[in-house]
């Protein structure tokens, strides 16, 4: 069996930021794994520790720069790496849905895996749908929002769990082959160790381009235009309470009481 | 020019968001001149159907196929619509089953896909507001129709008034051996010892708690004002609370009088479930956290100084 895990580094903005343009100015950005992804690794390397012979394959679309997230999610226990990038996608101002749905599916095409797993969403543009789109593209039967999942012996059905609002949890069963959206708390991600850290030194990461997939540069173009960014302009009428955390903590006491919700 | 919007309904309800669709629908409609369609996919359609039957709709089409959500068979339903009526946008909504096939249907159409917008404009083409990075930016995008757009709930206000809308069965050619997914029954996975959505009083932890061992510090608060405890996702993620203490989209919603939110950013899933409260009072080190654009108080500090000094005030 054979698992494919899309694994994203996103970008994660300092506390005080500037915006250059339609981006976020690059020196406010530090760089991690998308902690979606971070449970959908784990979720992987857990199916392949239950199980005979499971091999799991992480994707990336990427930089150069991606190598140390991916490194993570080798040295938690994915066997190897693909990652994608070439000159027109470091070019290209966003990937949509679209895009990374075509480049995902020609991964797909030449790995051939059973079973694949995304996080729900990306922390950073957070559109939340590449999983979906691309079982559809690539034939596969779907859920999205995973928070329990067991493979049936049988190796032809899963049965999950997807969690709705309001508490409330949805069963199913779906037929594999499939593309599972996982959503954080579905299991408790590891730490790497120092011996799989050492491990994942050596593992392979497949730097692959768009012409290795069979695809050309226009797989890189989105139909989708960043035209603005801005912080959004907030209406409220916060009252700061001032001073340092004892005259803030009182102020906070004196307040509590006049709304009559402590006494004391 | 037509505007289709998917409604969404769940155990035999309508769900909010489908009067928020008609009401985004209706004003894309109004700025294109165009006629907006609802389309409503299984269940008890007709009832929906009367439901959905708001000022400004210009036709309901029903698709009679099972009782529950089925991706599978909304893939199918929607797409076989969209090619009857070739909307020009189509809307559905950004919510975890709108998520579940949302996607497959921009994909199979070949449409460009825009989730989770917050605002919708037209000019020429149609200007799509969305957030980023956490609500820490907004961004506009433009994109030329026909074009897929998820809505976020609760961003556009129920459509009122009682239309004159045809309703119309749509036969859905539904090929069940594509239906590949069974749902087999729905959980509450957030009952629980507390009922946080009853309390007055809430103190809620989010990710600046840093560490299981600090919810001492949280407890005696609690404890000393009586509070209850409840908290953001990644503290029951993490598994240091049970499900039941959640607030958010994917736990409670609550209405306390006195809502304590500390060390938590404000999250759009988190403030769903918070909103409604009476007062919002925000603790947190960073003064650009969203939490407190709709926060009535703010404490811009640090919690491990500040629970301390506050749990002190009333011992």
């Amino acid at each position: 069996m054979k698992i494919l895990v899309t694994v994203k580094e996103v970008a994660e903005v300092a506390d005080d930021f500037e915006i250059a343009g339609t981006a976020i100015d690059e020196t406010y950005l530090d760089y991690d794994l998308n902690e979606w992804d971070d449970y959908a690794v784990e979720e992987a390397v857990q199916i392949q520790e239950a199980g005979d012979d499971v091999e799991v394959v992480t994707v990336t679309i990427g930089p150069g720069r991606a190598e140390e997230t991916i490194r993570m999610a080798l040295a938690k226990g994915a066997d190897r790496a693909i990652r994608v990038w070439d000159d027109a996608l470091d070019e290209a101002p966003l990937l949509d849905v679209e895009a990374k749905t075509d480049i995902l599916a020609a991964v797909v095409a030449e790995e051939e895996p059973d079973l694949v797993l995304t996080g729900v969403q990306a922390n950073d543009d957070a559109f939340g749908a590449t999983g979906v789109s691309l079982a559809d593209e690539i034939g596969f039967e779907w859920a999205a929002v995973v928070n329990g999942l067991a493979l049936d012996d049988g190796g032809e059905l899963a049965h999950v769990r997807r969690e709705l609002e309001g508490g409330v949890e949805e069963l199913a069963d779906v037929e594999l082959p499939a593309v599972f959206t996982i959503q954080t708390g579905i299991n408790e991600p590891r730490y790497a160790s120092l011996r799989g850290i050492r491990q994942a030194q050596r593992k392979e990461i497949a730097a692959t381009t768009l012409a290795d997939l069979g695809l050309d540069a226009s797989a890189a173009e989105s139909e989708l235009v960043v035209t603005a960014m801005y912080e959004p302009e907030t209406e409220s009428d916060t009252q700061y309470l001032e001073g340092d955390a004892g005259a803030q903590a009182t102020a906070l006491a004196d307040l509590l009481r006049e709304m009559g919700v402590v006494e004391g | 020019m037509t505007i289709l919007a998917v409604a969404e309904h769940r155990r035999g309800e309508l769900r909010d968001v489908s009067l928020e669709l008609v009401t985004a629908g209706r004003e894309l409609a109004d700025a294109a001149d165009a006629e907006l369609h609802v389309a409503v996919v299984s269940g008890d359609v007709e009832r929906y159907a009367e439901s959905l039957d708001r000022e400004g709709v210009d036709a309901i089409h029903t698709v009679a196929a099972g009782e529950e959500f089925n991706h599978d068979v909304y893939v199918q339903a929607v797409a076989q619509l969209v090619g009857e009526l070739d909307p020009t946008y189509l809307l559905m909504p950004n919510t975890v089953d709108g998520l579940d096939y949302a996607p497959a249907v921009a994909n199979r159409l070949d449409l460009p896909l825009v989730t989770d917008v917050i605002g919708l404009e037209l000019d020429g083409g149609l200007t799509a507001t969305r957030e980023m990075y956490g609500s820490k930016v907004e961004t506009t995008i433009e994109v030329e129709p026909p074009v897929a757009v998820t809505v976020r709930p609760a961003e556009w206000p129920a459509a009122e008034g009682v239309g004159d809308a045809e309703i119309q069965a749509f036969d859905a050619d539904v090929d069940d051996s594509l239906v590949r997914s069974t749902v087999t029954g729905f959980e509450e996975a957030a009952a629980g010892d507390v009922d946080i959505s009853e309390a007055e009083f809430i103190v809620s932890i989010g990710r600046g708690i840093e560490e299981e061992d600090n919810l001492p510090l949280i407890e005696a608060l609690c404890e000393a004002t009586g509070a209850t405890m409840a908290s953001s996702r990644p503290i029951v993620d993490n598994g240091w609370l049970p499900k039941s203490r959640q607030v958010g989209q994917s736990g409670k919603v609550v209405t306390p009088q006195v809502y304590l939110a500390i060390g938590i950013s404000g999250a759009v899933q988190h403030v769903a479930g918070m909103k409604g409260a009476d007062t919002i009072i925000a603790v947190n080190t960073d003064p650009n956290a969203p939490i407190f654009d709709l926060a009535d108080y703010g404490v811009v500090g640090d919690l491990f100084d500040v629970v301390p000094a506050l749990t002190d005030a009333f011992e």
